[in-house]
């Protein structure tokens, strides 16, 4: 896995497994990958899967069922949709804001574009189905 | 499971390397040993292994003393170094050679290790030098030794071969064990890092986990160096300014950069001293 340089390793791991929770992949009440699967996996110290395994359960998104596994808690969806909505709001948004600043651009622009974004996956979901 | 109490040495007693150094590893991580050419980072794994010895001080590895080489503790140890020897043996006759030697030794997975490195089925004279030292990687893995030292692992490894070993060692890592990884490539295995020994003339400037690093110090790339901020270190460029401060609460943490925590700790010894000691 590549990691970004801006956010904690075990950080980034847990964004990973609460985008595969949103996604569909990893799905409520079933088991994820064991800490040394996703060691294995990712290349990372087993140590750090723990730590995010951790703050995951912290987060009441998975829980440890003692000797069977990690799983996804039910409700999980939520919590994880309002984590990673923090996240964003936090962090993402402020280096936006400061961009849009430098390049003054306008917050209208960008309302259009996101109109836009919407219309033109609206469609592309209309025609998947 | 390793201690060192006021261990001092050198090559000659003239000119100690190290001076009274206290220095503790406990099991269950992945050990960074980091420091300049020269700063005496393999002299430190050999002192672990047993080959050589201290002149003064107390070092203890499992409660037993290295120098003494009892076969109950040779049995836990596996040093794969830098240089590596190989004698003209095909490569499975070379590793039913050494298997006796450690008792927790797993064939199965020796031969997996061999698979997994794309390893010949051949005589080690025909092999190459990444190839030789992956053999020697598979071995150590295999021995299930509680304390495997490799010294400069990546060294001659192809890029696939640098992947597999990552994986290799967060597969065999187990709370019982330590992992000692002395390296320049900080990048092909700093993800696997969990615990950080810094060396610098004969000094152990630091020796401490990379939860406690991120907790303590801010890694960032930052447009301006302001005169009122404190900085630990930084590094100008073009680009901008890699910086190492102190973190306070209103930091984020931020991703260990190994290079720079090392260049840290080397260019303001002090300064990393103060934090971590």
């Amino acid at each position: 896995m590549h990691f970004h340089s801006n956010k904690a390793i075990y950080i980034q791991i847990a964004d990973l497994i609460c985008e595969k929770i949103l996604s569909g992949i990893f799905k409520e009440e079933e088991r994820i990958p064991s800490v040394r699967e996703l060691a294995v996996d990712l290349e990372v110290n087993p140590n750090t899967v723990m730590r995010t395994y951790e703050y995951l359960q912290d987060l009441a998104i998975i829980s440890n069922k003692r000797g069977v596994g990690f799983f996804v808690n039910t409700e999980s969806i939520e919590r994880v949709t309002a984590y990673l909505r923090k996240e964003f709001m936090e962090q993402e948004l402020p280096n936006l804001f400061k961009n849009m600043k430098i390049l003054a651009i306008n917050i209208n622009e960008i309302d259009q574009l996101y109109q836009h974004y919407l219309q033109n996956n609206l469609n592309n979901s209309n025609e998947k189905k | 499971m390793i201690q060192f109490n006021n261990v001092s040495f050198g090559y000659s007693k003239q000119k100690l390397l190290y001076t009274n150094i206290n220095l503790e590893l406990t099991a269950g991580s992945v050990y960074g040993l980091l420091g300049k050419n020269g700063a005496g980072k393999s002299t430190l794994l050999k002192l672990m292994a047993g080959l050589v010895y201290p002149l003064h001080g107390k070092l203890s590895v499992f409660n037993a003393n290295p120098t003494k080489r009892a076969p109950s503790f040779m049995h836990e140890v596996f040093f794969i170094p830098e240089e590596i020897d190989t004698p003209s043996l095909h490569v499975l006759d070379f590793g039913a050679e050494h298997m006796p030697f450690y008792p927790k030794f797993n064939n199965e997975q020796f031969l997996d290790y061999l698979k997994e490195f794309d390893i010949p089925m051949t005589n080690l004279n025909n092999m190459s030098f990444g190839q030789k030292k992956k053999v020697w990687i598979a071995l150590g893995m295999a021995s299930n030794a509680s304390l495997i030292i490799l010294d400069e692992p990546t060294n001659g490894l192809d890029i696939p071969s640098k992947r597999k070993l990552r994986k290799l060692i967060a597969s065999v890592l187990n709370e019982d064990t330590c992992i000692i990884i002395s390296t320049h490539q900080v990048k092909d295995l700093d993800s696997l890092i969990d615990k950080i020994i810094l060396v610098d003339e004969g000094e152990i400037i630091v020796n401490t986990d990379t939860d406690s690093i991120t907790e303590k110090l801010v890694f960032k790339l930052s447009p301006d160096i302001s005169s009122t901020e404190q900085y630990l270190y930084y590094e100008s460029s073009l680009a901008g300014n890699l910086i190492v401060k102190e973190r306070t609460p209103e930091d984020e943490t931020t991703k260990l950069d190994l290079e720079l925590f090392f260049n840290a700790g080397i260019n303001n010894k002090n300064g990393i001293k103060q934090l971590f000691n």
